[in-house]
């Protein structure tokens, strides 16, 4: 049973992450992308990562998507024109994707751990939130205290790259 | 039964989608959409090692998931400061082309 | 105290050169005065290192890379060194002491004195010197005084260009001399005189490298004691002060040559060859010189002439394997030269620097003591018995006759040329009325200046008899070569006077018209220029191109325009395109992956 939702998920992302690639109007890119994004909750959930998960849905589609979408809307993008097509330009681009795509196929190959399941969890509810908390406020104290001025650096940052120049 | 190989399967396949994105389209706002693409297969990969490290006292390795929670951070802020740019470079430009950003070269 | 005794000979007219050049040059007298303090300390101490005969002297090492190369800074004190220190030292004192009178006028007082300090020193360490390369600094350094003395007065043109002309010509022998120097190194591995003789065995074997040897250290020689071809800068060099003149060219700096070939000659009498060619180098020396000076018309250059055939007399003597007949001339050439440069420079000052002989004229009357003297010098060089001059010609002519007729004959032709000037030029300055205003009202010199002409005169009458002599060298063996010898040498030096005073006595100007050949000194410095133009136009394209295009176009353009080029090329890199860039980090990772993870 899990192994099939696995591979519905799975597919879900996969498609609509090609779709995100392939589709000309940007609101269909970034709806697709949304989509991509639920499917990959659904995997995190799979692998018992219920705070990475749900913290997925939360901000990437929540947040991030949202904003694209705003953007979107704003500079009112309209779907692009056919064009002509630089062939050899692409046929580079899709050539070293593929590549990049064969070796990762051949190092998974050669990797022997692969091919093995997951190992049982102790508890079938694992309460990773505590743990990840633990883990984050106790050992990774600094770098989250660090994270934390660079989201405060950012919002700055945006600030001021959005002002209007002074008339 | 779901293996390791097949989660990181996934993740590299979603990898090359988001790699080939960047290459090959031109409007930037795809781009961006692809970059987001590339860090979430890099996430997946992260949680399926997290789960598949099981310590002594049978939970998962929860360090590789604070990767995660930081990367998912900091693609948060990375997304509103290029977009930001995006922006204001539209207003000045009036394009979201790539192709037409190229006064960095010599 | 023994033990320095050397150093102070060697290092007292330096100290007097440094504190002249540092301190006193306002003061003139002073530094005339420190300087002849300077030259008579070394003169006493090495007559006391002379008659106590000290043997040692310490020896510091110099240069010392060890197996390989070392040259320590040591004295030698054998015979010949003391007894040439105390001729160096003792002439060079008697010039000091001239120059007071000589040069009392000079605005450069305190420079000539400085330059005459470092000469001596220079000097002093020539004789003193006991390895090759020790020797060859001082050898240059001598060089270098006596290009500052010749052109003491610097601003006049001739005495620049021959003070030049002077250190050119000896740097040219100089440079044979560094390596002969060089390859006697390479193979005895040693540069200390004492090391090196005992080692000539080993050289005899291999002839062809011994005569080249010897014939490269015999360059330096030619070019400081002014052998033919390297000759030419001996007359010019009489653009300076006569008192130079005297010291540098009569007694001291051309003997240096002869003195470093007595020195080396366990190299030079190794090889046949060597020792004939250096006899027919200072045969065609004398000769030719004898021939020039016959038509020489200013005092001071037939002097010159006259030294280079003498040196030329030497050079043969050396080359017929007798070093002893070589120095012992040298001794007593030293006296009559200097005492008859220093009488022409009495009489050059009392005629207020008139030099042309055909100027001259009836002082025997006006200048006695000085005239005197010279006579007594000029009978000496002829080689008039009983002068000192007599003795050493003879020994020469004896040894010639012994060894090689043809040599023999034309140093028996250049006695009587010797004669034939000398009368010459004695009968035109002497004899005679006076041929112009200031010979009729010139006087006699003050006793500075005569006093030590009196002293050289007497040094030069009594210099050549073997009581005297044998202290100071070791004299050339009686020959049995019974009296055909010295009547011949007698007869050419009657058949000479005679033609002089006939054809002399008595004239207002010059009766042989048409030595052209002679007169202008057989072209050779014409011949020179000529060389020297044509070396200049040869090699002024050659240089042209390697300036022009070699350095300039390849390596200074060359690596401007290269780094440029390169630059160009790599910017071509930065295409501006966002997606070009990105293509290309996916080869690298492709790249990467493959390299880390497939091999």
């Amino acid at each position: 049973m899990s192994s099939f939702l696995f591979w519905v998920f799975a597919l879900m992302t996969l498609i609509f992450g090609a779709a995100v690639v392939i589709n000309r109007n940007p609101v269909a890119s970034a709806l697709s992308l949304v989509v991509s994004f639920l499917g990959l909750a659904a995997l995190f959930m799979s692998l018992n990562a219920y705070f990475v998960g749900i913290i997925q849905v939360l901000v990437y589609a929540g947040a991030v998507m949202v904003l694209f979408l705003f953007i979107i809307m704003l500079l009112n993008l309209q779907a692009e024109e056919r064009r002509r097509i630089n062939w050899l330009a692409a046929a580079g681009g899709i050539a070293v994707a593929v590549i990049l795509l064969i070796e990762i196929f051949l190092t998974i190959g050669r990797f022997e751990a692969a091919r093995q399941t997951f190992p049982s969890l102790s508890e079938s509810t694992t309460d990773d939130v505590r743990s990840i908390g633990a883990a984050l406020f106790r050992n990774y104290n600094l770098p989250f205290q660090i994270v934390g001025v660079l989201v405060l650096v950012a919002t700055i940052g945006v600030v001021l790259l959005s002002k209007r120049e002074p008339r | 039964m779901v293996t390791l190989g097949d989660y990181l399967l996934v993740s590299g396949i979603l990898f090359s989608i988001g790699f080939a994105g960047v290459m090959l389209r031109r409007n930037l706002i795809i781009i961006l959409m692809s970059l987001e693409l590339m860090l979430n297969a890099a996430n997946l990969s992260l949680v399926a090692f997290s789960r598949f490290r099981v310590d002594s006292s049978g939970l998962p390795n929860y360090n590789a998931q604070v990767f995660v929670f930081f990367i998912i951070t900091v693609a948060a802020a990375e997304v509103a400061v290029g977009l930001a740019i995006l922006v204001a470079l539209y207003r000045v430009r009036q394009t979201t082309d790539v192709k037409d950003i190229r006064q960095l070269r010599f | 105290m023994n033990s320095l005794l050397p150093w102070i000979v060697l290092l007292a007219p330096l100290v007097s050169a440094a504190v002249i050049t540092l301190f006193t040059r306002r003061w003139k007298m002073l530094s005339s005065s420190i300087s002849i303090a300077a030259v008579l300390v070394s003169f006493i101490c090495s007559c006391f290192i002379f008659a106590h005969g000290t043997q040692g002297a310490a020896e510091f090492m110099w240069i010392s890379i060890s197996g390989v190369f070392q040259v320590p800074l040591g004295l030698t004190l054998d015979q010949l060194s003391r007894t040439m220190a105390v001729l160096v030292s003792g002439v060079g004192a008697a010039i000091h002491i001239y120059s007071l009178g000589y040069m009392r006028d000079d605005e450069g007082k305190a420079r000539y004195f400085a330059a005459l300090s470092l000469f001596m020193f220079a000097m002093l360490g020539i004789v003193l010197a006991n390895n090759f390369v020790m020797l060859f600094i001082f050898w240059e350094l001598v060089g270098f005084t006596s290009y500052v003395l010749i052109g003491h007065w610097f601003y006049r043109d001739a005495a620049a260009d021959a003070a030049n002309k002077a250190f050119i010509t000896t740097r040219i022998g100089d440079f044979g001399f560094m390596i002969g120097i060089l390859m006697l190194w390479m193979a005895t591995g040693s540069v200390v005189f004492t090391e090196v003789a005992p080692q000539m065995s080993t050289l005899t074997g291999h002839p062809m490298f011994l005569t080249v040897v010897a014939l490269l250290i015999f360059c330096g020689a030619i070019g400081k004691s002014a052998q033919f071809p390297l000759h030419v800068w001996l007359p010019d060099a009489m653009e300076g002060p006569t008192p130079i003149s005297a010291l540098i060219h009569a007694a001291t700096m051309v003997a240096a040559g002869v003195y470093m070939l007595v020195r080396v000659a366990f190299i030079i009498q190794g090889s046949q060859t060597a020792l004939l060619v250096i006899a027919w180098i200072g045969t065609i020396t004398a000769v030719m010189a004898a021939l020039i000076a016959t038509q020489q018309n200013d005092i001071k250059r037939i002097l010159a002439y006259s030294t280079l055939s003498q040196l030329g007399y030497m050079v043969m003597a050396v080359g017929l394997a007798s070093n002893d007949a070589a120095m012992f001339h040298l001794f007593t050439h030293a006296f009559f030269k200097a005492l008859l440069f220093l009488a022409a420079g009495s009489v050059i000052v009392m005629l207020h620097h008139e030099q042309n002989i055909w100027q001259m004229g009836g002082l025997s009357r006006k200048l006695p003591i000085t005239f005197i003297t010279f006579v007594v010098g000029a009978l000496a060089l002829i080689g008039c018995p009983p002068f000192s001059g007599f003795f050493s010609k003879d020994a020469i002519l004896a040894l010639a006759y012994e060894r090689n007729t043809p040599i023999f004959a034309v140093a028996l032709f250049t006695a009587f040329l010797t004669a034939f000037y000398v009368i010459r030029m004695l009968v035109i300055v002497f004899f005679g009325r006076p041929r112009s205003d200031i010979a009729r009202n010139s006087r006699e010199s003050p006793p500075v200046m005569t006093v030590p002409l009196i002293a050289l005169a007497l040094l030069a009458t009594f210099g050549g008899f073997s009581f005297f002599a044998r202290k100071f060298l070791a004299l050339p063996v009686e020959r049995e070569v019974a009296i055909v010898v010295p009547a011949l040498a007698i007869v050419a030096l009657i058949a000479g006077t005679g033609l002089a005073i006939a054809l002399y006595g008595n004239r207002a100007t010059e009766p042989l018209k048409d030595l052209e050949l002679v007169r202008h000194k057989f072209y050779f410095d014409e011949f020179y220029n000529w060389l020297i133009y044509w070396t200049q136009e040869l090699l002024a394209p050659v240089s042209a191109f390697v300036d022009r295009w070699i350095i300039d176009a390849c390596a200074v353009g060359g690596s401007s325009r290269g780094t440029w080029g390169i630059g160009a090329l790599l910017r071509l890199v930065q295409v501006g395109n966002l997606q070009g860039y990105v293509f290309v980090f996916g080869l690298g990772v492709v790249a990467v992956i493959y390299f880390a993870v497939f091999r």
